[in-house]
């Protein structure tokens, strides 16, 4: 084990390269591209053996990489905000193939208006791909979450890709110490990739060919099968990786004093740590406020959301995005998950941070202290925009 | 002498596609895989050929094939090469098989990415001139004065005003190792010319002409022979380039007027007299300036 003083993006590149990525197509957008850079220096240097593709776009990044895992090879890329947009035909391929690619993803604003800074809108708008999502709170967790997610993904009743996702510059260009694992550590916890079927002359086979009404549906069925087997195996591998290296995360919802606490925010990305700061201060104060970290969108920690709800009595969602027409995507799911159980805590959705308005530790404890007062449990304030200028229902 | 070149009898397409009465695509396949044996593996983006394989679970083809989106060939191909470079297996063909609209139009950017990067893929555009798999609309590659469903003639002569995009020189100017192109109507200059291309590190472009009787309105029973005329007459020539030597490998002593292959043809049938003389005049300005090519690129072999 190296521990190194490195950005979310140094680690990304150290988890390709430990994971033995064995093809990686990429395509440089900001703020991606020191990871691609960083790979570049290790192939070029000799100490990374991978077949990097550099493609012309992220639209064929994502195509070779789907081509590149069918004949077998474990396949990496990274990308970002309009180049996950423009990748978004193939991840559904990639899903729709069954093949485990695994991306980081540094979460960046959409444009118009151009904007590099952190938002969870790109990868939201990628929702129904197929993809499992891990959105992270720290650098050492960007790279243990690839190494994690290639077992998860690879393993033969679950073949399905994963993102991993960085906030842009809080993470991706921001030095934390990480550990960086020892290869034979790592090849031990994560064998060689060894698919069922892949493109092999001696074994020819079609993949994705025209179904027709008969039998479309029952390969849906499947895909929705696996995402949802995906829920234990994330809990076992990441059980199995903490005997090794000594980490977990919390699986699908990470909690933070959530057990006596009045409120909780629910919150994705590095915010969380911001968030468990503000509820350290807060808890000397003697105010009861806990935290929920969405680590999974994808699959959506359900199981996790009820258990809270029994709990708690008031959640306030943060969506780093927005669902034009109504609410929040984590909220929209929060409200969905609870919806069949008889449990009614008062959900409220805060938007907060696009484009990288800074979510910081006074914003949030206005966040929490309105949650502690609120009584509001109707439709009224149900989706609040936080210091959006000239925004009437502004949080005071 | 020579000896004569045969065509191979193994058979990697077997009965049951599902193309069309007379599709000259079927016939640029069958010979393809002929030509270059089991050890190929496709990808195919939507395109006549991503249906005519037959319909899961059956497939007519004894070759892995991926199905890929229609501007990913180019992507898709470089994907699979990387693999199998990452393995060491160097002894399969990796082949993109896409018709004209899939590589002219939505796919050319993949393709000429892949080709940039020196990728070691074969790439063959099956060339029946629109987009035939959706119902014949037009693309790039269909040639001048053509009806299709998305120019059609009306009141006020809207048919394809502009010439066939050349791939070919698109593909020769992205200085590739190897760029043919080839008809259905000549079987054996097809198996030379892929195993000629086989043989060849890096990337190499085909340009099948495979004749469409359903798009080009036309008797399902002449697609070979429509084939020949449109070489006899110059309206699509036969030839290759390596390293950017030109070689006219049909070269009929004299073009044969184009009348008749254009006569044939429905998809034509609306053009006055004027248009059709314009279309000869092109066919003998290209022919002609093929001619140069040739001889002025062959004095650069051994450069």
């Amino acid at each position: 084990m190296v521990r190194s003083v490195i950005s979310g993006n140094s680690a990304s590149a150290y988890g390709a390269k430990i994971a033995r990525a064995e093809v990686i197509a990429a395509y440089p957008i900001t703020p991606q591209t020191s990871i691609i850079e960083k790979i570049a220096n290790f192939v070029a240097n000799g100490e990374f053996k991978t077949e990097f593709v550099k493609v012309e776009s992220e639209h064929s990044a994502m195509a070779a990489c789907v081509a590149a895992s069918l004949t077998g090879a474990r396949t990496y890329t990274a990308s970002s905000s309009h180049g996950l947009l423009l990748m978004h035909e193939m991840l559904i391929w990639a899903s729709g193939a069954r093949t485990p690619v695994v991306m980081s993803n540094v979460n960046r604003a959409n444009g118009p208006p151009w904007s590099v800074w952190a938002d969870q809108h790109d990868t939201m708008a990628q929702r129904d791909t197929g993809w499992m999502q891990i959105y992270c709170e720290s650098n050492q967790e960007v790279l243990d979450s690839i190494l994690m997610q290639y077992k998860v993904g690879e393993s033969p009743d679950i073949m399905i890709p994963s993102m991993i996702i960085e906030d842009a510059f809080i993470l991706s260009h921001t030095v934390e110490p990480v550990d960086i694992p020892d290869q034979d550590a790592v090849d031990d916890f994560l064998p060689p990739f060894a698919p069922e079927k892949k493109l092999d002359p001696d074994d020819p086979h079609g993949f994705g060919s025209l179904v027709m009404p008969e039998w479309y549906m029952e390969f849906r069925y499947k895909i929705a099968e696996s995402m949802d087997l995906a829920r234990d195996r994330i809990r076992e591998v990441e059980k199995d990786f903490e005997k090794r290296f000594g980490r977990s995360y919390g699986g699908l919802m990470d909690f933070y004093e959530v057990e006596d606490a009045d409120a909780v925010l629910m919150i994705g990305g590095s915010v969380a740590s911001t968030a468990k700061e503000v509820i350290d201060k807060m808890r000397k104060e003697g105010k009861k406020v806990g935290l929920a970290r969405v680590r999974y969108f994808r699959p959506f920690p359900v199981d996790e959301v009820r258990w809270l709800a029994k709990k708690v009595n008031r959640i306030g969602v943060v969506d780093r995005s927005y669902c034009f027409g109504h609410g929040g995507p984590i909220a929209a799911e929060v409200y969905g998950a609870l919806l069949p159980t008889g449990d009614r805590p008062i959900v409220k959705n805060f938007i907060a941070g696009l484009g990288g308005k800074d979510i910081t530790p006074e914003v949030l404890e206005r966040l929490f202290n309105k949650m502690l007062v609120t009584n509001e449990s109707g439709t009224e304030k149900e989706i609040e925009w936080v210091d959006v200028k000239g925004h009437s229902l502004g949080v005071e | 002498m020579m000896a004569k070149l045969t065509i191979p009898e193994e058979e990697l397409m077997y009965p049951g596609h599902v193309g069309c009465l007379g599709c000259g695509a079927t016939l640029a396949m069958r010979y393809t895989l002929k030509a270059l044996g089991q050890r190929t593996i496709i990808s195919v983006p939507a395109c006549c050929w991503a249906v005519m394989p037959g319909v899961f679970p059956l497939t007519c083809l004894k070759i892995p094939m991926l199905y890929t989106a229609f501007e990913t060939t180019g992507a898709s191909i470089s994907g699979i090469r990387a693999a199998l470079d990452a393995k060491g297996i160097d002894d399969i063909t990796v082949v993109g098989w896409a018709g004209d609209g899939g590589t002219a139009d939505i796919g050319i950017q993949a393709l000429s990415g892949a080709v940039e990067r020196g990728t070691d893929v074969m790439y063959i555009m099956y060339d029946n001139e629109a987009y035939m798999n959706t119902g014949v609309q037009r693309s790039s590659a269909t040639p001048i004065g053509a009806w299709t469903t998305t120019t059609p003639v009306g009141t006020t002569k809207d048919w394809k005003k502009m010439p066939k995009k050349d791939m070919v020189e698109i593909m020769v100017a992205h200085k590739i190792p190897y760029t043919a192109t080839m008809s259905i109507s000549h079987p054996e200059d097809m198996i030379k010319k892929l195993q000629k291309a086989q043989k060849i590190k890096g990337p190499k472009f085909i340009h099948i002409y495979a004749p469409c009787p359903t798009g080009w309105r036309m008797a399902p029973d002449k697609t070979v022979e429509i084939a020949k005329m449109a070489v006899d007459s110059g309206a699509f020539p036969l030839y290759e380039v390596e390293d950017g030597i030109y070689t006219i490998t049909r070269k009929p002593k004299e073009l044969k007027p184009v009348m008749p292959y254009l006569a044939m043809q429905g998809r034509f049938r609306h053009l006055p007299q004027e248009e059709l003389d314009g279309i000869q005049l092109g066919i003998q300005k290209r022919w002609k300036r093929l001619l140069k090519l040739e001889e002025f690129t062959r004095d650069l072999e051994g450069e």
